[in-house]
Order: structure tokens, then sequence, then C-alpha cells
């Protein structure tokens, strides 16, 4: 048997052996597999409840007993950094979702309908880009109410703009295809044209996307908690530990370590995985 | 030119508005009666009246708009239900105070950003081009409100070189100001940094396959000055782009650096109104970000045009 020519072989067969034989992607996949776990199998870990204090043992430095020390009222800080997995990734992943579910239809609309509704909708995009990310989540949390849930809405709607565009530059490509053109030209209706030909052809780059806006939504999250907007204490999440942390820096730097290392490696590892995704996707260098 | 910014002008006109119905209407998501909220726990009968009276809220929702808008126009963005300032007095106020967080972020941004992203793509797929687009996708993934932790744990209880936190007005003590702001600058610069370095680089290799840098290669030209004068110079277009829309990154660094160093900006106040419950506050900085942020994009488009005269053809 002859070997398939490389340009004969199937597309996801080559994105895969192009994403296997990315180190740095393979890295960030197995940090976000190693958090999912963790975040999943939470309850079944061998560490004392995330709420439960133990008023013998406050601001312990690490040892065999917790081993990542204390926080100021004795919980243990591996618990809570398990625990606030949870949060963390729950957060970057429903936001995102919010943004792709309601960006990535006002996107195609837009760029298939053209004309006035087109304009309309990007009057809005850029309406909506026109508060920072994270002065429009604050604004939103302020008056929504200070919560996980209400956090995840503001990220997911700060986070939209960014969809519509890239669902409207993709859609309008895709349009000008001869395979879209014959599928016209042959009366296929708009729901159906939809779905069947521009969706799927768009979705690689808003995959990427997703994948680097989790990221992106993570910190956001943590960003509102340790302001307060995010999740509410004594529920655990990153954020909030480090906002805790802040005061006891003098006497129990761990306190302040963990939950940073932690941010870092899981938006390391998103960051990773869609710059592997996009290079994996990409047409063009084969 | 002219024309050119007239009709960016006239397009930014609608998004205004949309901007002014997304803040009017967030006063609206409050649950209960706005007045009762925005009068705070002593619900003083008076200030209630003035409230209705102010923000006519016993007029259908357009003119209450219409009313509110006419008002911000004006620059009457309301009254600080704390400080019982206008809201355009109290951003007035904290705006030097981040200005000049920003414009020292931004300096170290630039300095470590730009030579690293040309370093970078200049010496493509060498170790070099690895050591940078590591730290710089570190900067990108470490918070940068975490880094200031770290950074204060360091330098001021370890080391005690640096002060952890406070404000003073360059005025007041220059060197003193400057020495205050350094770390705070600089946990906000470098990841501005990261960035920047990232776009460089990308710059920078395309305008390094560009026949005219073979041209003066090929002329003999020394390196440095292919880089600098030939490369760089073209691939600032694009750089100058980048760092106007950083605008948005920067204000929002601001607010969580300025919370980590207790320093008296604007993002430490939209921070304080909300937990103040100050809601004309923190819908006036809504506003005001908004609209610099879509000059910024004017002024982006504007630069974008100066520096690439081929696209006034």
């Amino acid at each position: 048997m002859t070997a398939i020519p490389e340009s004969m072989a199937r597309p996801r067969s080559r994105f895969w052996r192009k994403l296997r034989a990315n180190p740095s992607a393979i890295l960030g996949g197995l940090l976000v597999a190693f958090f999912v776990l963790v975040a999943l199998a939470a309850p079944l870990l061998p560490v004392p409840g995330p709420a439960e204090t133990d008023w013998l043992a406050v601001r312990k430095p690490p040892s065999a007993a917790h081993l990542f020390g204390t926080d100021e009222i004795g919980r243990d800080v591996l618990s809570r950094m398990i625990w606030g997995a949870q949060a963390s990734l729950l957060a970057g992943v429903v936001s995102v979702l919010i943004a792709v579910v309601l960006g990535v239809p006002l996107g195609v609309i837009s760029g298939y309908r053209r004309g006035w509704t087109d304009a309309a909708i990007s009057r809005f995009t850029e309406a909506l880009l026109a508060a920072p990310f994270l002065i429009l989540a604050i604004a939103l949390a302020a008056f929504l109410g200070p919560s996980l849930r209400n956090a995840m809405i503001a990220i997911g709607l700060a986070a939209m703009p960014v969809f519509i565009r890239i669902a409207r530059a993709q859609t309008m490509s895709v349009m000008t295809e001869d395979y879209v053109e014959s599928a016209r030209a042959i009366g296929l209706r708009h729901l159906p044209l939809i779905t069947r030909y521009i969706l799927p052809n768009i979705f690689p780059p808003i995959l990427v996307q997703a994948t680097l806006t989790i990221a992106t939504a993570i910190i956001a999250e943590a960003s509102l908690s340790f302001l307060g907007l995010g999740q509410q204490p004594p529920a655990p999440s990153w954020g909030s530990m480090l906002n805790t942390a802040k005061n006891f820096l003098e006497q129990a730097p761990w306190m302040a370590m963990w939950p940073g290392i932690g941010i870092f490696l899981v938006v390391l590892g998103f960051n990773l995985l869609g710059d592997g995704l996009r290079d994996a996707l990409d047409p063009r260098d084969i | 030119m002219l024309t050119f910014l007239a009709r960016r002008i006239l397009i930014a006109i609608p998004t205004i508005v949309l901007i002014s119905i997304f803040v009017f209407g967030m006063q609206k998501l409050l649950p209960g009666d706005p007045v009762l909220v925005m009068a705070g726990e002593e619900r003083n009968p008076e200030v209630i009246e003035f409230l209705r009276e102010k923000y006519r809220l016993n007029d259908p929702i357009p003119v209450q708009y219409a009313t509110w808008v006419g008002n911000a126009v004006q620059g009457d963005l309301g009254i600080s239900l704390r400080t019982q300032q206008p809201v355009l007095d109290l951003i007035a106020e904290k705006l030097p105070v981040t200005i000049q967080l920003a414009v020292m972020a931004l300096i170290i941004a630039l300095t470590i950003g730009i030579p690293a992203g040309v370093l970078s793509a200049y010496k493509k797929g060498t170790w070099v081009d690895w050591l940078a687009n590591i730290v710089a996708l570190s900067g990108l993934s470490i918070p940068n409100f975490w880094l200031g932790i770290m950074l204060i744990l360091l330098v001021s209880v370890n080391l005690g070189w640096l002060p952890a936190s406070g404000y003073r007005p360059l005025a007041d003590d220059f060197w003193l100001s400057l020495k205050t702001m350094l770390m705070p600058a600089f946990v906000l610069g470098t990841a501005l940094a990261a960035t920047l370095m990232r776009h460089t680089r990308s710059a920078m290799l395309g305008v390094l396959q560009s026949d005219y840098v073979r041209t003066a290669r090929a002329k003999g030209m020394s390196e440095n000055k292919v880089l600098v004068k030939h490369a760089l110079r073209n691939a600032l277009v694009p750089i100058v782009t980048v760092t106007t829309l950083l605008f948005g990154e920067l204000l929002a660094g601001a607010v969580l650096t300025e919370q980590i160093f207790t320093i008296p900006g604007f993002g430490k106040l939209i921070v304080d109104a909300v937990f103040n419950r100050d809601y004309a506050v923190v819908q006036g900085i809504v506003l005001c970000t908004g609209v610099a942020f879509i000059a910024m994009n004017i002024l982006a488009d504007a630069a974008y045009r100066i520096l690439n005269p081929r696209m006034n053809e």
C-alpha cells in the first residue's frame, strides 16, 4: 500500500496530526484536562470541606496535614483551591457559552442579510465594544447585584461583540464561496442554507476564539471576585481568596501564592490550547 | 483628512447614542424603585422627591431618557449621593492620577514590548524567539492583580525598597510621586507589553520578508539600519494602531492596579461607587469611558492614515 499524499489526507486527520505534533498545544490540553478533572472530582478527593474551619490551625504554613496551608479562619487552602477550580472553570465556560449563543447568530444574520440589519447590528457591536471588558462587567455586576451568576452574565455580554464580529466576517467570506452560490442557485431556503453550509464552515475560527476567550473570562471572573463582585464568600473562588490573602501578606504569604498559580496555569492552558487550535486549523500552511 | 474625520465622527454618533441608551437602561435593571435605591438608606422624603423631579421619573421612559441625555450633553452627569459632588467634577478630579499611572505604564510597555517583538521576529525560530514568546504568553496568563500582590510581598514587605501603597501628586514631590507609582505602573505595563510584543513580532515578520528590506540588504546597508530605518518604520503602522486600542485594556487594568495599591484614581472611584451604590457615578464613568474609547478609535484611524499615506488615495 502506498501512503496517502499529505495534500489528500482528510482535513480532520490533518487537524489532529498537526495538533499532536505541537508540544505547546499538548501542554495546554493537559493543563486544561488536569483542572477539569480536579474540578469534577472535587467531592471525591480526600480533603476537608472547603468551608470547614479549624480554629486550632489558623494561618498555618503548608504541612503534611494541610499541604497548601490554612487560611485566616483555619480552612484548608488546598480544598478551597480544588473547589475554587469549579467556580473558575464554570465561569469561564458558561460566560463564553452566553457570548457564543448570543453573538454568533447576530453575526451570521449581520453578514448574511447585509444592508440595514448589518448596519444596525454593527453599530450595536461598536457600542458594546466601546466599554472596556472589565468596566462593563463591573457596571453590570453593580446593577444586577454581585453573585457568580451575574458575573457570568456580565462577562458573557462583555465578550459577545468579538463573536459577532468574527461570525459576521466569516459569514461574508463563506457567502462568496462556490458551494454557497450553488446551494442558493438550486433554491435552498435561508435556514437550511445557514445551518448546513454556513455554520459548519465558520465553526473553526469561532472555536479558536472561544478557547482563547475562556482564558480571558477566567481572569475576568477572578478579577470581579477579587473586587468582591463575583462569587460571594464563604463559597470558594480563586479571586476572592486573593482578596482576603492581600490582608495577610506578611503573616501568611502562602494564602496569596496558590490561587495566583492556579489562575496562571489554567489560563496558560487555555491560551496554549487556543494558539495550538489556531495553527492546526489554519488551512494556509499544510 | 478633514472629510475623513468628519465622516468618522458622523458614523460615531449613532454608536454614542446607543451607548447612552445602554447606560441609561442600566438603572432600569435595578430591582424595585430606582429612587428608593438611589436615595440610600435614610430614604429622606425630600431627597426622594428631589430625585423624582430631577430624573422626571413620573414621565414616560423616552422623556426620562431625553432629559437624562440633555443633562449629560451639558456636562451634568448627576450628583454623587455619597460626596454630594457633581459626577463630572469627581471624574475630573481622579483622572490625573489614572493618567499618570497610564502614561508611566505605557512607557514601560513600549520600552519592553517593541524591542522584544523586533528581536523575536529578527531571530525567528531561535531560542531568543522561543524565550520571548514564553515570557509574553506568561505575561498574558498571569493575572496582573496577582503580580501586584506578589511584588508588594517581595519589594515592599521583604526588601522594603518601595512603598506598598498610596499616592503622591506630581506637583507635591516629583521624585517621590514617580517612586510611589513605579510598582503599579510596572504591573500594568508588563501586562500590556505582552500584547504589544506579540503584535510587534507579527508586524515585523511581515515586513522582514518584503522586497524593500531585501533591496536594502542587497545594497549593503548595515543590519541595524535595515532593521530600524526600513523594517521597524513600516511595522510601526499597525503597532501605533494597536497601542491606541490598548486604551481599553489600560483602563481595565488600572481598575485592578489602583485597587491593589490603594491609588485614589478613576478605577478606585468606580469600584468604591459600586460598593456605595452610588449609581450616578457608575453610569457617568461608563458613559465617559465609552465616549473616550470611540474618540481613541477615531484617533487610531487618523494616525493610521497619517503614517500610511497610501490609504488616502
